[in-house]
């Protein structure tokens, strides 16, 4: 009964869809208002009945009902408590339901909370993002559907992917989707906006905070996916340049530009038709991540199966959504009202840069991931676009944005003042020679770009620190003025400077880790020694150990350094017997920043056994820097005052203004 | 008859969370409008200025802007006089709702659901065991046994044969092997793990099935299974007079009541080999065209099913091929697959593909003839 109760849920909350896809746009064309808000009941509805399937689909999971043929297909009754609720979603089938809630869950939000958004703009809404779920309850219940049944059940499932049994599974994916899906919202607005023919100051009020908590679960996400891999697969690399990555990246760094310009949107009504569309190309970017990774285009972990079926209707959902809300842009994006203008030189002026930049980068990343594709199915010839070429095209866009992000937010809305800015920023550009210098002597004969890229690092950070300084007055008025003032601080401000500063942070782990990462691999019998990175490592034994529904060899490593014991390793090899499949589960050592990382490979005939040992310096602040930057985005989101950027009024001569678009 | 009264709650709750809006009198003014955002806009501003966050210049220009803007909204929203909805309109979203809902809900169910079917946790249904598959519950019994004691090498035994006979073949190689580890070294068990490898190839006897034949034979030279599948590994290989010597030997040396007389006796005759003296030649054509008791185990299947089976793994192997030319042993595992499945012309025209893949490279090329001539064709 559960089983087919949760089926029946999710068939309901497809009809409750297109009830609330057509009855809301009818009343929005006539005016009247109960039809109107026939939209915000229906999606609270839709809500409830998705929550009711997807809880339905969990209680199979946990009770091991194997009749259900994705339970059977994914499960196994031996399997831990946490990774049979994990599992609901690590599949095809049930990830795409967790899809379609968070989807519902966002409709749901923007019905209860949208009270202060004008009623037909509310109702556009919620009917944009009805068409949406439409579009994926049919994909669900007719290419995927996670309810169908086995009359026969069989008495023990075949067990979840082993790489995916880890607690990185139960945080990833719904990280990723609320970012993704997250991004729908942005999306409605905007198409609500086209349909409606005018943007007004609402829309850009509610905008802005939807886009940065998408961005700010997107940015965990992608970071959490990234250390997953990291710990998980035993390379010790932490991004590949893999397409399933590159489609993750996209939405993110178009994200970005959106949440920048949807700033500037909010708080000096410019840039309009501008942040439409890279709302429509942000949630587009989002859509074709999911076809990318679900349609079996890509064969990685990431895609469970590959079925034809499933790549067309998707491509199909992607080209009505993707084209129709492009044509409904150039159609309608005209008739919008233009916003308003400012020099080039100034806070907006910044802003468009980063915008540019970007997109910029976006499209690398796009052609990137998508040339070899094409180029496959036109002529059938495989190519593999690697980290040469995003190191090539990413990196050279990558430095002037970082260069130019601490002159942001030192410039005045309207009008700014470039050599003021960069006299406030000099402290910033000292420390980042000072830094270049000490890092060039200290590693005198290695690497030249390290060390400039490290000094770009400081600028980024101490140029975030030099806005905050520079707004308390610091070291001009007394300490504890300074101090008072801080307090006063908009949180949004304080959220600018963390995630900025989390972009440099990221920025030392990433080149510290590529430039100065030490190994040793080799094959190991007990009581051998491997030295790495002054660390001595010593094999103390191999040891069988049974755990719930897998068997593994545990290696023990004694670490110590100058002779002193630091700790004690022990990295193991699983074996899962059911899928008979292994997998490496490498151990970690955190010393500060820095780790050491062992993996183990194969034992040889005369009981050795081959290792791969790492030491990678300052490696985890690769992740401290997007967790940082969430954090500001988390801070920035909870200020809830209003955005009003106020413009630096104009001296006796004006300077000729530029529109904004 | 629960379920069905469990459905039409969540129908009626369906329903009504479309009719419960339209009941209601529509407010003029529900939401918030442009004005109001401007509004608040100008007391943050005065809120900003107190808190000394910016200028009393910024936010004079500001004031001027966003007033500016006030105005312009104002003027609008004045001229958007809400209009009330028509009943007719209502009444047709109602209309809707009340029989668009239920028949959308329950075409999309009744054609996808399975309303028959109860739930079967696994808590309650290990408690009753299911009488339809005793045999399916037992091995799944047996197989969470050795998944806790792996080492148990009787269990692997026991388990072994009976995943062979129920057409897991991977899984029955694994439990041989593991069997082999834990239970010690036997003529049988290489000849039936040889036996499941061939079985999880399709019935092709793959170099490491023959591999496993020729340890059994090692171990125990009469070892009829093993010596069996040795010829027929020789006879899909081309070499037909290796497998008639063989076979012959095997009969020669049998005892004479021995149950595989006339199946060897058969493969004998279908190579073309002479039945030694004193034996008495097959009674009928009893054995089967393919002499290959891996297929034979898996007797459940249907003859269509089986050579859908084998055409599948052969047509992967070429398409395989097509993308990835360099490999020799597989042209000659493809090559010999379409003899033994008697579709001579296809033979013929992968090995023209096989030349022509492997061309441009002279260490190939060599390989692949001597494995031609293996197979009894022209080099």
């Amino acid at each position: 009964m559960i089983a087919e109760s949760g089926h029946y849920a999710l068939v309901l909350a497809l009809a409750l869809a297109l009830i609330q896809s057509i009855v809301p746009i009818v009343g929005a064309r006539w005016r009247d208002a109960a039809l109107m808000n026939v939209a915000r009941s229906t999606a609270l509805a839709q809500l409830l009945f998705v929550a009711a399937s997807f809880a339905a689909l969990v209680t199979l999971h946990v009770t091991s009902d194997f009749s259900v043929a994705n339970v059977f297909e994914n499960s196994h009754s031996l399997k831990p408590l946490l990774y049979k609720i994990t599992g609901v979603w690590g599949n095809h089938e049930g990830s795409m339901l967790l899809w379609v809630s968070i989807l519902a869950l966002f409709g749901g939000l923007v019905a209860a909370f949208g009270n202060n958004l004008p009623l037909s703009l509310r109702a556009h809404v919620l009917a944009v993002q009805a068409w949406v779920a439409t579009a994926f309850y049919l994909f669900i219940l007719i290419t995927s559907n996670p309810f169908l049944r086995i009359a026969n059940p069989p008495i023990e499932g075949r067990d979840l992917n082993p790489v995916l049994q880890d607690i990185g599974l139960a945080v990833h994916p719904p990280m990723l989707y609320l970012g993704y899906v997250g991004f729908s919202i942005s999306f409605s607005f905007a198409v609500a906006a086209l349909l409606e023919g005018r943007i007004d100051a609402a829309w850009a009020r509610w905008v802005r905070p939807w886009t940065l908590m998408a961005w700010i679960f997107l940015t965990l996400g992608i970071a959490m996916g990234s250390y997953w891999a990291y710990y998980e697969l035993g390379w010790g690399g932490w991004w590949f340049w893999d397409p399933v990555e590159n489609a993750s990246l996209m939405p993110w760094l178009a994200g970005t530009a959106l949440l920048h310009s949807a700033l500037v949107m909010e708080k000096r009504n410019a840039l309009k038709v501008w942040t439409v569309l890279l709302s429509i190309l942000t949630f587009s970017l989002s859509l074709l991540g999911t076809f990318l990774v679900r349609s079996g285009v890509l064969t990685s972990v990431h895609a469970f199966a590959t079925d034809p079926t499933r790549g067309v209707f998707i491509l199909l959902i992607l080209f009505v959504f993707i084209g129709g809300s492009l044509s409904l842009y150039a159609w309608r994006a005209p008739a919008l009202k233009q916003g308003g203008l400012f020099a080039p030189i100034s806070r907006e002026g910044a802003l468009v840069l980063n915008n540019l930049l970007l997109t910029t980068a976006c499209a690398t990343v796009f052609i990137g991931t998508l040339y070899p594709l094409a180029l496959e199915v036109l002529t059938g010839e495989k190519i593999s676009v690697g980290a040469p070429f995003f190191n090539f095209t990413f990196a050279p866009l990558f430095v002037p944005l970082l260069l130019a992000v601490p002159f942001g937010p030192l410039l005045a809305w309207k009008r700014g003042d470039l050599l003021g800015a960069a006299q406030r920023l000099m402290v910033a550009g000292i420390v980042a020679l000072v830094a270049i210098a000490l890092v060039f002597a200290w590693t005198y004969g290695g690497a030249t770009l390290a060390p400039l890229a490290i000094g770009l690092a400081a600028f980024v950070i101490m140029g975030a620190l030099c806005d905050l300084a520079e707004r308390i007055a610091l070291f001009r008025i007394p300490l504890s003025l300074s101090l008072r003032r801080a307090r006063g601080l908009p949180r949004a401000t304080w959220g600018t400077a963390f995630a900025h500063a989390g972009l440099g942070i990221a920025l030392i782990g990433i080149v510290c880790e590529t430039t100065w990462n030490s190994e040793y691999i080799g094959s190991m019998k007990p009581d051998d020694i491997a030295r790495v990175a002054g660390y001595e490592l010593r094999l103390d034994g191999l040891s069988p150990r049974q755990g719930p529904n897998f068997r593994e060899m545990v290696a023990q490593f004694t670490v110590s350094r100058d002779g002193e014991k630091v700790s004690v390793m022990t990295p193991s090899k699983r074996n899962f017997t059911t899928r008979g499949a292994s997998t490496t589960e490498a151990a970690l050592l955190t010393r500060g920043a820095s780790q050491l990382y062992i993996s183990l490979g194969d034992t040889t005939a005369d009981g050795a056994i081959a290792v791969r040992i790492y030491h990678k310096p300052l490696v985890l602040m690769i992740w401290w820097g997007p967790v940082l930057m969430a954090f500001g985005g988390l801070l920035s989101l909870s200020d809830r005052r209003l955005r009003v950027g106020a413009p630096k009024p104009a001296k006796a001569a004006a300077r000729a203004l530029q529109a904004a678009e | 008859m629960t379920l069905w009264f469990v459905f039409a709650l969540m129908t009626v709750a369906a329903i009504f969370a479309v009719l419960w809006p339209l009941s209601r009198r529509g407010r003029a003014d529900a939401g918030g409008s442009e004005v109001v955002v401007y509004r608040d806009q100008l007391a943050e501003i005065d809120r900003d200025m107190a808190a000394g966050i910016i200028g009393a210049a910024e936010a004079d220009a500001a004031r001027v802007e966003i007033s500016r803007r006030l105005l312009a909204a104002a003027d609008q929203s004045g001229r958007d006089v809400p209009v009330t909805g028509s009943i007719t309109l209502r009444r047709a979203a109602a209309v809707v709702a009340l029989v668009g809902l239920p028949v959308i809900a329950s075409s999309f169910y009744l054609a996808l659901g399975s309303p028959r079917l109860g739930d079967f946790p696994l808590a309650e249904r290990s408690r009753v065991a299911d009488a339809n598959q005793p045999l399916t519950n037992l091995v799944a019994q047996v197989e969470a046994h050795l998944e806790k004691n792996p080492t148990d090498g009787r269990g692997w035994t026991v388990l072994a044969p009976v995943l062979s006979r129920l057409g897991r073949y991977d899984d029955a190689v694994r439990a041989y092997r593991n069997a082999i580890t834990y239970a010690g070294d036997s003529a049988d068990r290489r000849a039936d793990l040889g036996e499941a490898l061939m079985g999880s190839a399709g019935g092709v006897v793959t170099a490491d099935a023959k591999a496993e034949f020729e340890r059994a034979v090692a171990l125990n030279g009469d070892d009829a299974k093993a010596n069996y599948f040795l010829g027929l590994a020789a006879e899909q290989d081309g070499r037909k007079a290796d497998a008639a010597a063989l076979w012959q030997k095997m009969l020669a040396k049998g005892p004479s009541d021995a149950p595989w007389r006339p199946l060897v006796q058969a493969a004998l005759v279908r190579v073309g080999g002479t039945v030694p003296a004193g034996v008495s030649a097959p009674g009928g054509a009893s054995a089967p065209a393919l002499p290959d008791s891996a297929m034979a185990a898996a007797k459940d299947m249907s003859e269509a099913d089986r050579s859908t089976m084998i055409k599948g793994m052969v047509d992967r192997l070429a398409t395989r091929l097509k993308t990835n030319g360099d490999d020799v042993e597989g042209w000659l595992r493809l090559v010999r697959a379409y003899l033994v499945m008697g579709e001579r012309d296809k033979a013929m025209s992968a090995l023209a593909d096989a030349r022509q893949a492997v061309a441009n490279d002279a260490d190939r090329l060599r390989q692949l003839n001597e494995g031609l001539k293996n197979l009894g064709l022209d080099g």
